[in-house]
């Protein structure tokens, strides 16, 4: 029997939902104050659901890795958030968000939960704007949209370039109303360590406090996930410094499943590596795809020579540039989505036309879009983004070209979860970047924040009553349980462990080799030879880890290297997984480019009928391989094909 | 062109609340100027952790200027030297060959130490609980375009709408006064429809929030204006003014 229920209401696709709604059960004013719900992450996901369980009744425990709600990852989303709404009367619709959102993820998602995103965008725009989020406006007073990567039509709300960071001091302003309502409990610079399970429920937390060190416990009748992606792995990326995969891999170690681990996105508009100091990479967004041109030498002579500084780009002549995103893809021209660019971009660098010192950058040219709309209009664009860029590379934007080039920006993969967002341990739920549901194997520019704010705010509140319904009888749990003495005392042995290694390589240091060995061989272009290499490189990185590592100070105090250390220990096997999967998975689908599998054209070439499934991983022990069982994806709906952003 | 430079860091080292603390000197050599402000600070950290000594703590996380995390007075100046960038944005081609760069926390009543370059900034998420927000619960709303919003409005909101809560403002005010913070939310709520049905209780109870966890009052001295990352404007200050007095002389 398959081990896989992913609970996919019956009924056609486009009432699935709505039957859902009708018939899941339901807890009444007077029960929900009686549970308790544990939400970890105070990100788009995290705070949207925190603040409306709390809104709901129930009573809530939110945590939060930073010093304030407001300052979760998400707060560094640039572009925009995708929804249906059809303002702009460009012939949108609930099922083309839903279609395009299943071909940008290459069919690796599923049909109903994509759908159900699609049909809960319209009012995550709604609430916003009830919160008082600014969003851009038309001189008329309504909302303004325009287009982002993989949509032919303009559905992307914004505000300037600082979407993500008003979409999540909406969603903190809910948050903090509600915790002066003491319907939200917060806990900040509090860090999960472990999960709870009791009786094979998930009961509760462990979490560091990273103010004082000491390990304190958390007891709730349900426990919600929220923490975002392991993009981290790769050491560099755009996620933020403490964005970690700990609270994901700590519930996949006490028995909830891992999905499709290897799919990460790589985004294609990032400023370039500039040394071995580098502590993480900056995204410049998808937007500026819009209006500015992607371009690199059409002959290697004047590559080469931009490279040694001898050719500046405005002195290579129009006919002699190839913009090789509108060659390939006349259809879409610039606005392919990110797993296609970015391959675009490491082709034409693997072939020799590369620019920048390094050889590993592509340009994005404003000179056309300065010359049509004038400076003024680039400027109220896209200023914020533009004077970002010319702090850290110390060009100007308006004058040369920027030079971009890929890195790791979202994991599509992460804890696997069915229609009830609820994860396979009972009780514990994932929402947001940290479950797998609904970008399958590429996202989408602007539908992160889509994804994020409709499981929080009108997904979860709905799916966690139907399991709640059954607790109502359940007292409230008491943190002496045996159960958290054992997790707990696991945890103290771990530190304890990483305390007494005493070696002589910092956090970083080991985290870098590691960074560097995913992106070599489990980065852009995949193949087995190199997976297997990585495999056994990760073998000794983990080694290096546990023997050479050095922590000063002590554990029970504020101890930041310490903190590193638990995440990285996680990395690692993360990291392992992600090349486990990436093996098996002999095909190539949106961010997973696997070089043995590829069209003659260079595009990825996925195998229907041998991988379209979910892949789930079990854990089954420190020196056991994990198990991997198969959700099979049924496409009822929508037909697969090559995706063709050509034509 | 960037090269590499000679510097020394003069840093605040303060173990815990209580300690006293006090400055400790570091040379750092090959900095290359393209490197970050903060990544100079990872350099001293693996440095002082290879010679088996404990790293500076300071806040940081999205290092591109947009979390707030960061805070730092570098140099006599939140931020350092630049206008309208945030430490983590920072760069090192901003100081030349043979610096001494000092590097302190915020330092303000309102927002305690707890170790080195970390501070206590949890008095702003108490100010925004205190009505920081429009009272609308999830779903029930009304269709996001039934209000038309002038476009000049929902831009001013904006303007305010950007601040980051990083607390540049009370560090550089003379009188620790979190005006420019508090007016900032105010402005962005107060400016747009959905905002002003509480407008007169809101502005009533941030400010009292305000002055009971010890902020300063504001004397229009405009250093707060000059040292946020985000060029939040006074004006903002002169609106909630005018929006407290209008709530109180209606009560």
């Amino acid at each position: 029997m398959n081990k896989i229920n992913s609970k996919i209401p019956e009924g056609p696709l486009a009432e699935k939902w709505t039957n859902y709604k009708n018939h899941q059960k339901l807890v009444n004013p007077a029960n929900k104050r009686r549970l308790d719900i544990i939400v970890v992450g105070t990100g788009l996901a995290g705070a949207s659901a925190a603040a409306s369980l709390g809104e709901l009744g129930f009573n809530v425990l939110n945590f939060c890795i930073q010093d304030s709600p407001r300052r979760a990852h998400s707060i560094a989303a640039q572009g925009g958030i995708n929804a249906a709404k059809n303002y702009p009367n460009d012939g949108d619709s609930v099922y083309r968000l839903f279609y395009d959102t299943i071909k940008g993820g290459d069919y690796r998602a599923r049909e109903a939960n994509v759908y159900r995103l699609a049909e809960v965008s319209n009012s995550i725009i709604d609430q916003c704007v009830a919160q008082g989020v600014p969003f851009a406006r038309e001189y008329g007073g309504l909302l303004d949209n325009r287009s982002f990567g993989g949509a032919q039509v303009s559905r992307t709300f914004y505000a300037r370039g600082q979407t993500g960071q008003q979409l999540l001091l909406g969603a903190y302003s809910a948050l903090s109303r509600a915790v002066h309502r003491k319907q939200v409990k917060l806990y900040t610079r509090y860090e999960m360590v472990d999960l709870v399970i009791i009786d094979g429920r998930a009961r509760g937390i462990i979490a560091r406090n990273l103010v004082t060190g000491k390990l304190e416990r958390f007891a709730a009748h349900a426990v919600v996930i929220a923490t975002g992606g392991y993009g981290n792995t790769f050491f560099l990326s755009t996620n933020a410094m403490t964005s970690n995969g700990s609270a994901a891999w700590q519930c996949y170690k006490r028995g909830a499943y891992f999905a499709n681990p290897c799919m990460a996105q790589i985004h294609p508009t990032c400023i370039p590596v500039h040394g071995e100091f580098q502590s993480k990479l900056t995204l410049m967004s998808e937007s500026l795809r819009n209006d500015g041109r992607i371009w690199v030498p059409k002959k290697l002579e004047d590559a080469q020579a931009i490279r040694e500084g001898k050719l500046k780009p405005t002195d290579i002549r129009e006919e002699d540039r190839d913009y090789y995103l509108e060659r390939r893809y006349p259809a879409f021209g610039n606005l392919v989505p990110r797993d296609v660019a970015s391959r675009a971009a490491k082709e034409r660098c693997d072939a020799g036309y590369g620019v920048g010192n390094t050889g590993l950058a592509v340009y994005l040219d404003f000179a056309d879009a300065i010359h049509r709309l004038g400076r003024d209009v680039v400027e109220a664009r896209y200023g914020n983004l533009f004077q970002m860029y010319e702090k850290i590379v110390d060009d100007n934007p308006y004058e040369t070209p920027m030079m971009i080039y890929p890195a790791i920006h979202y994991t599509m993969g992460g804890i696997w979860v069915d229609y009830e967002l609820m994860t396979s341990i009972p009780g514990l739920f994932a929402i947001g970047e940290a479950n797998f549901s609904d970008h399958g194997a590429n996202r989408l520019g602007a539908s992160a924040l889509m994804q994020g704010l409709a499981d929080g705010y009108f997904v979860l509140p709905y799916t966690i009553q139907n399991y709640l319904a059954d607790q109502i009888n359940v007292p409230r749990f008491k943190t002496d349980a045996p159960e958290f003495d054992t997790v707990e005392k696991e945890i103290n042995d771990r530190i304890d462990r990483l305390m007494s290694i005493r070696g002589k390589h910092s956090v970083d240091h080991i985290h870098k080799e590691l960074g560097h060995v995913m992106w070599d061989f489990v980065g852009m272009g995949r193949d087995a030879e190199g997976l297997r290499t990585a495999i056994e490189k990760l073998k000794e990185v983990k080694k290096d880890f546990w023997t050479n590592l050095r922590i000063p100070g002590n554990k029970e105090t504020l101890n930041v290297e310490l903190e590193k250390a638990l995440r990285l220990a996680d990395f690692i096997e993360i990291g392992e997984l992600m090349a486990h999967d990436a093996l098996d998975r002999e095909e190539s689908c949106g961010g997973h480019f696997r070089l043995e599998h590829q069209t003659p054209e260079g595009e990825a070439l996925r195998h229907d009928d041998q991988f379209s499934y979910v892949s789930c991983w079990e854990y089954r022990g420190e020196d056991q391989d994990p198990v991997m069982y198969k959700e099979p994806l049924n496409y009822e709906f929508v037909v697969r094909q090559q995706r063709n952003y050509k034509s | 062109m960037d090269k590499d430079i000679n510097i020394k860091v003069k840093v605040w080292r303060q173990n815990g609340p209580k300690d006293k603390g006090h400055f400790e000197t570091y040379p750092l050599e090959n900095i290359s100027q393209g490197s970050s402000f903060l990544e100079m600070l990872d350099i001293l950290n693996e440095q002082l952790i290879n010679e088996g000594k404990e790293p500076v703590v300071f806040d940081h996380d999205c290092r591109e200027g947009i979390c707030g995390m960061c805070s730092l007075y570098i140099n006599g100046h939140p931020h350092g030297p630049d206008q309208g960038i945030t430490t983590c944005q920072l760069h090192m081609r901003r100081f030349n060959d043979g610096d001494t760069i000092t590097v302190e926390p915020w330092r303000s009543a309102g927002f305690p130490i707890i170790k080195d370059l970390m501070v206590d900034r949890t008095a702003f998420d108490k100010i925004m609980q205190a009505g920081g927000y429009v009272s609308v619960n999830t779903g029930g709303v009304p269709d996001a375009n039934a209000i038309p919003i002038p476009r000049h409005d929902a831009e001013m909101a904006m303007d305010a709408a950007a601040c980051i809560g990083c607390g540049a403002c009370v560090a550089a005010c003379k009188n620790g006064s979190a005006m420019l913070f508090v007016s900032a939310k105010v402005s962005q709520l107060a400016l747009l429809p959905q905002g002003r049905v509480e407008r007169k209780q809101r502005a009533k109870a941030m400010v009292a929030k305000m002055d009971e966890l010890g902020f300063g009052n504001c004397t229009n001295t405009g250093a707060c204006e000059v040292e946020c990352p985000k060029n939040i404007s006074i004006t903002n200050i002169a609106r909630l003014n005018r929006e407290f007095l209008k709530a109180k002389f209606a009560d």
